[in-house]
């Protein structure tokens, strides 16, 4: 499996570099100039997903679309088992949820003084996530142009990844904002379009519960747990909208 | 302008699991009752209907149900010496908010406090002598024994309709329950729920090793039910998505399923929603509150609601909070050690264990509920030997699943990177296959764990924030190593293809994740007023009309969470209340 892996790695870094606003564009343009490294995983998409018609987003920038599409595929890169994160709708997922309420600062205690602190005092600025991540978009573009000469989305898969480890340890330098917070921020993100009901944008066509198994909804177990003792559960997942 | 109301007879802070059903008791013996809420209202067949209460993103991770920072926070620091900073986003608990509380989202496992937890302090000077107690910890007794409380965790039980097995019955033992339980007259209301293929195997391995397992005793009915206030509780559906979400089953005890409905119906009581308490009107000469001060967040205007009783039902943090901003009673010092209010701030230790992994074995991790799980209490409390370990309580190993949401759940194997290919991999292979046994520890007060108000920060009110000083200790940390020794040497026995690094207690507290919302102390019971807030009765010692409810009032944490004990606790002060302070108020002995 190690070797696999070293073997996909440099399969992938050797491939072109997608041109920036790649995202924009739409998966299905990608798929079309055959730049998508999993195609069978992009059929498995319904129409709608593929169309070459562009994203409509609502708040994100084209340079924000474009970071984020870039995290979301080498955080969920396109393989035999999924189609990227942004074919997966992560970047739609992002891009509502900053839109939204939480995007707005909901539920977030925004009084100052701010002060710098711990890590274990939790969130301590009083910028918005939404605020927050176009700061850290900025910061990080930044730091990739010093670095590589290039916009985070504009390197080549390998390069990406060494980006991302280096933000995830902390070795990025972001200026004014901590390269790990921002780092554990997207992670975050991603996972939640990832995972979550595909209602929010992400996870389309619940390619995450298929992969890891997850049945979704209606998940009414009292029988089943009985019956499935020690057997895999594997139903075709479904989702709110199905129940809608 | 204040707008003062007319008196009724009592008066509820908080509409959660205390206030209704002190409201209920006190309406069912005449009185005119105002239940003020801070929340809105909450309708179980609108607001936790399928398909839209199966979503994880919105009250998991989004908080729907939690209380909003933005209101109301608290700060927090790591010890005195710090200045503390606002907890701007709730992490590590979740403190509920609208009618029904944190019964709303609560997980439901239902305990009942040890006998020796009910006499911790006694117990362990007779036990292992006056040196036993470490330098800086502070335990105390409670001001009931277990035997005098057990009549009223058994109303609470029948209230919610736990489901479990008892493992003392009226002083025998039987095998399958908890034999370290103190004496219960009765059965459980409910069997125990099935359980799954993970908890079945940890109970197999444990009773091999000479342990005692049984199962988690909770309020997820497993199967329908009619308290012992006439309503029906349906059965639980093992969904997978109960603790931070509603119940759409009314399988899940709450208050909305439990009492409400009987409530409403009561012309003796009113409910008063997105009714914001600021503070208590003390009467500090004649020892006794007057009525409330609140704030409707529809127009923001201030009424003064008169009472006869006032009840904190506001959680530990609103009751500890109110108490403080009100001018009740002597805030407590760390340096002098003097004054009660805010002393003996616990938590609970958790996010400790140990995962497993196992190639062969199924275990569809998203079946499942709070009470499928099984737990050994063989190492909680004091229910080993602790001569020379060098620390004071225990922990419960439990084992099962029961919240396989994808978001949250997703256990790989050590040295799993968290992102790319290679992780994509692991977590589509071992979702299915992996298991955790669970630490839930108990946290003994400690001399710098306290609550005040904060210097600096306010709510939107313009109160100061309420302040928290916690942090780890030594004790924890011993604890947490001795019982996750035991932990692992079961998970061992059960032969996983892979055993994952434990989780052990270290470093300081961190408020960013999820721990528990089994905050306790504050305003803790006992019957030396210099010491405690309220007495054996939670009645004020400052105030003869004001009773005080719920975790704030512990002495310090178990391991067990706190609902069973504080549901319990709450009978117990109703009864009081109702024969004999309303007969003769006044400071009951
Ligand atoms: C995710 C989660 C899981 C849990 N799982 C378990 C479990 O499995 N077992 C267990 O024993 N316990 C569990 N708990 C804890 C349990 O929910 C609480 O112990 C219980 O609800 C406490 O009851 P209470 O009446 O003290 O507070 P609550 O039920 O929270 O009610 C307090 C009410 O007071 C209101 N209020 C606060 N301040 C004011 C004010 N100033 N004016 C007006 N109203 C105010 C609040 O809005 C709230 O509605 C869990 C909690 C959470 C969050």
């Amino acid at each position: 499996m190690a070797d696999d892996d070293l073997n996909s790695a440099e399969e992938e870094a050797n491939m072109p570099t997608p041109p920036r606003r790649r995202f924009l564009l739409g998966a299905g343009t990608a798929v079309a100039a055959g730049l998508a490294p999993a195609v069978h995983a992009q059929a498995a998409l319904p129409a709608s997903a593929r169309s070459a018609e562009p994203e409509t987003l609502l708040v994100l920038t084209a340079p924000e679309a474009a970071f984020f599409s870039a995290v979301a595929d080498a955080m969920i890169p396109a393989d035999e088992l999924t189609a990227s994160g942004t074919d997966c709708g992560v970047v739609s997922f992002i891009d509502r949820q900053l839109a939204g309420a939480w995007g707005g600062g909901a539920k977030l205690y925004r009084s100052g003084p701010h002060r710098s602190a711990k890590r274990e005092y939790g969130y301590q600025l009083s910028l918005t996530p939404k605020e927050f991540f176009s700061a850290g978009i900025v910061a990080a573009n930044a730091w990739s142009r010093k670095t590589w000469k290039k916009d985070f989305d504009g390197l080549t898969t390998l390069q990406r990844n060494e980006a991302l480890k280096a933000l995830e340890e902390g070795k990025a330098d972001l200026g004014h904002l901590s390269s790990r917070q921002f780092f554990e921020a997207l992670l975050e993100l991603v996972m939640e379009g990832f995972f979550a009901d595909p209602m929010y944008g992400g996870n389309r066509n619940k390619v995450s519960w298929k992969l890891v198994g997850f049945p979704g909804l209606p998940a009414l177990y009292t029988k089943l747990i009985v019956t499935y003792r020690d057997k895999r559960y594997a139903p075709e997942p479904k989702s709110i909208a199905d129940f809608s | 302008m204040v707008t003062k109301l007319k008196e009724v007879d009592a008066v509820m802070v908080g509409m959660g699991w205390t206030g209704s059903i002190m409201a209920r008791e006190l309406t069912k013996a005449g009185l005119t009752v105002v239940g003020l809420e801070r929340g809105g209202d909450i309708k179980p067949s609108e607001h936790f209907a399928l398909p839209n209460v199966r979503d994880e993103l919105r009250f998991s991770r989004r908080q729907e149900l939690i209380q909003d920072p933005a209101m109301e926070t608290l700060t927090f620091r790591h010890r005195p010496s710090e200045s503390a900073l606002p907890m701007r986003r709730f992490g590590s608990f979740l403190p509920g908010d609208g009618v029904g509380g944190a019964g709303n989202h609560w997980g439901g496992h239902t305990w009942r406090y040890l006998p020796s937890d009910h006499e911790l302090r006694s117990h362990t000077l007779q036990r292992y002598g006056d040196k036993a107690i470490p330098a800086g910890m502070d335990v105390q007794d409670w001001a009931m024994s277990y035997a005098e409380l057990e009549p009223y965790y058994d109303k609470f039980e029948k209230l919610c309709g736990v489901a479990g097995r008892a493992g003392n019955l009226r002083g025998q033992k039987i095998a399958g329950g908890n034999v370290f339980e103190g004496a219960r007259k009765n059965e459980y209301p409910t069997p125990p729920l099935e359980q799954n293929l993970s908890g079945m195997m940890f109970a197999k391995t444990a009773a091999e090793l000479g342990y005692h397992p049984f199962p988690r005793p909770s309020s997820n009915c497993s199967r329908p039910y009619t308290n012992i206030e006439g309503l029906t509780l349906g059965a639980c559906q093992l969904c997978g998505f109960c603790d931070r979400n509603g119940c759409e089953a009314n399988a899940k005890a709450g208050p909305h399923v439990c009492i409400l409905p009987k409530l409403r119906a009561d012309p003796k009581f009113e409910l008063r929603t997105r009714s914001w308490v600021s503070r208590l009107v003390y009467d500090k000469a004649g020892k006794k509150v007057t009525g409330v001060i609140y704030t409707d967040t529809r127009n923001g205007e201030e009424y003064e609601q008169p009472a006869g009783i006032v009840v904190l039902s506001a959680y530990v943090f609103g009751n500890v909070s109110l108490m403080l901003n009100s001018g009740i009673g002597k805030q407590y010092d760390p340096v002098t050690q003097k004054g009660a209010v805010g002393k003996n701030y616990c938590y609970q230790l958790s996010r400790m264990g140990v995962t497993m992994f196992f190639e062969d074995r199924n275990f569809n991790p998203f079946m499942g509920a709070p009470g499928t799980q099984m737990v050994i209490d063989d190492f909680n409390a004091d229910n080993f030997d602790h001569g020379g370990l060098g620390f004071l309580g225990g922990a419960i190993l439990t084992c099962g699943h029961g919240d396989g949401r994808p978001i949250s759940f997703r256990p790989t194997p050590p040295g799993t990177p968290r992102w790319g290919s290679a992780w994509k991999q692991a977590t589509a292979k071992w979702y299915q296959h992996a298991l955790s046994i669970s630490l839930s520890g108990s946290n003994y007060g400690n001399r710098n764990h306290y609550l005040d108000l904060d210097p600096t920060y306010k709510d939107q009110l313009g109160r100061p924030l309420l302040r928290m000083t916690y942090n780890f200790v030594d004790n924890d940390f011993k604890l947490s190593e001795f019982c996750m020794q035991k932990a692992v040497e079961i998970a061992r026995a059960m032969h996983p293809t892979i055993l994952g690094e434990p989780r052990l207690r270290r470093g300081d507290y961190d408020i960013t994740p999820y721990q528990s919302t089994h905050n306790t102390g504050g305003t803790i019971m006992g019957l030396d007023p210099s010491t405690s807030v309220v007495n054996r009765y939670l009645q004020s010692w400052d105030a003869h009309n004001l009773f005080i409810m719920g975790a704030s009032t512990f002495p310090q944490q178990g391991a067990y969470n706190p609902t069973g004990p504080l549901g319990a606790l709450t009978y117990w002060s109703a009864e009081a209340i109702i024969n004999r302070y309303v007969k003769n108020p006044g400071l009951l002995a």
